[in-house]
């Protein structure tokens, strides 16, 4: 009744396969994950 | 760690480790605003009693929501992504992989904010990039780029365009050595415009995946700030260059990127105006300088600067139409935490290199000596100047590490830290709460498009 949730549990979910290092740098981080990790 | 706040008439909850969002009604986030760890099960009576204006059953049925919350994960979730012990070792001997390429120390405009002194950075000598130099440069990013695939080269002066024989040579040559060492070269350029031409502009769609476009927005706020060499207005020569540019662009990336100074505190005008000039990609930015100059903000400007911000984000909610980059935050499919950990990647991920070939942590160190980490032509590269720079993180600054935004900028700018506290730990705080700011902006907007405000 009193909460709608706009986004999940993202950054965790993004630890277990994140880290790559692909993506472009950011020279605000929050930036694109190129990979669809 | 969750952080509340109230923006765009959205009432949010941000739960800092694990990313999620929630759009509250009052009750919820009066309560919840109150809390400051983790929940039991039913709402305790010390609580309710700080909210009498609510009567005991709405207060209940808003604890047992946000209480599932929690017990699903999305609320008051730990920090387990790392050893706080080993933060300062996480990007310790991390391949470089992009170069900001300063083929020119020269420039034709004198910007009075310019951290670059006009284009020389403060050496009194101009000159431009060989093109010795700088495939010197590209080996030297092969080389330290280890199993990299993507590798960035970043065009940037003074001003780039000065160099022109030397960018397309750096290109060929970085193109000609792809597919033996297997990488992929991305190049950017960050311009003026003031030297574009039809086969520039031709050239740099064709070539660069991203063009920045230096434009502060009005007329008069950009002629006062970006001067020609010759004290004259630079508005009325790069702006039909720029739309020329852009209309033929494709589907590239481009941002017109502007600098909003103390002379311009009314910014969202500037923004719209850009828009307006038919660039859908906009990032206008504060200036970071001595506060000597009278350009630079005062402390008693930050809650005008912060509530201007507000007024941007609620003018773009109607437009559809205008990019802003530092609201454009992807809540669902942004960088990976392990991205947001590292920050920037200055000094390590990153370097800047000089027409001379030496090699800077950023662009925004070139010309401080001792910061120097070595030259591409004696192959020299200081290890322990470039792991000082890799411990830089949100773990280790202590500021950041009881901030609700530090997922999200990443421990923000070493060399901003620096000019403004002397010191690259210490954040810039006037710059944290703009950037508090344009993340609240940014997530509201968010709420707003989602049809939940």
């Amino acid at each position: 009744t009193h909460v709608k949730t706009l986004n999940g549990a993202t950054l965790k979910q993004s630890a277990a396969h994140g880290g790559c290092g692909e993506c472009q740098t950011s020279c605000t981080v929050a930036q694109k994950c190129e990979n669809n990790h | 760690m969750v952080h509340t706040f109230h923006c765009l008439d959205a009432n949010i909850a941000v739960d800092v480790n694990s990313g999620a969002v929630h759009v509250l009604d009052q009750t919820a986030y009066d309560l919840l605003s109150l809390l400051d760890g983790p929940m039991v099960e039913h709402c305790p009576d010390e609580v309710a009693a700080q909210l009498p204006q609510y009567d005991r059953e709405s207060l209940n049925c808003a604890w047992e929501d946000l209480y599932q919350l929690q017990q699903q994960g999305l609320l008051f979730t730990d920090d387990t992504y790392i050893d706080p012990e080993a933060a300062v070792l996480m990007q310790k001997d991390a391949p470089v992989k992009a170069l900001c390429l300063h083929v020119s120390h020269d420039c034709n405009l004198r910007c009075k904010y310019c951290f670059a002194s006009t284009g020389d950075f403060g050496t009194g000598h101009r000159m431009t990039m060989n093109v010795e130099t700088a495939k010197k440069a590209i080996d030297f990013v092969i080389a330290r780029s280890g199993k990299r695939h993507n590798i960035e080269v970043d065009f940037f002066g003074g001003e780039p365009l000065m160099a022109m024989d030397t960018v397309k040579a750096t290109v060929d040559y970085a193109r000609s050595l792809e597919k033996e060492h297997n990488k992929n070269f991305r190049f950017t350029i960050t311009t003026n415009g003031i030297l574009l031409d039809d086969d520039t502009i031709d050239y740099i769609n064709e070539n660069m995946s991203n063009a920045v476009l230096s434009l502060d927005g009005r007329p008069e706020v950009n002629d006062n700030m970006r001067p020609t060499v010759n004290g004259k207005g630079s508005y009325d020569v790069i702006l039909p260059k720029f739309q020329k540019l852009v209309a033929g662009r494709g589907d590239k990336d481009y941002y017109l990127r502007g600098t909003f100074t103390r002379h311009n505190r009314d910014f969202a005008q500037d923004v719209i105006h850009i828009a307006d000039q038919g660039f859908r990609n906009v990032s206008v930015e504060p200036v970071v300088g001595d506060a000597k100059y009278d350009y630079t903000f005062k402390e008693e400007d930050l809650p005008g600067i912060l509530e201007e911000y507000e007024n941007l984000a609620r003018e773009l909610l109607d437009r559809d139409d205008i990019n802003f980059f530092h609201f454009n935050v992807d809540l669902t499919q942004g960088p990976c935490v392990i991205k947001r950990m590292r920050g920037c990647g200055a000094g390590c991920e990153y370097v800047a290199i000089t027409p001379d070939g030496d090699i800077y942590p950023c662009h925004q160190f070139v010309g401080k000596e001792e910061y120097k980490l070595g030259n591409v032509y004696d192959n020299t590269f200081d290890m322990d100047i470039s792991r000082k720079f890799a411990g830089l993180n949100i773990y280790t600054r202590p500021d950041c590490k009881d901030c609700w935004a530090r997922f999200y900028c990443s421990g923000g700018c070493s060399a901003s830290n620096l000019e403004v506290n002397g010191d690259m730990m210490i954040p810039n705080r006037f710059g944290c709460d703009m950037q508090r700011k344009r993340l609240e902006c940014a997530i509201a907007m968010k709420a707003h498009r989602a049809g939940m405000v």
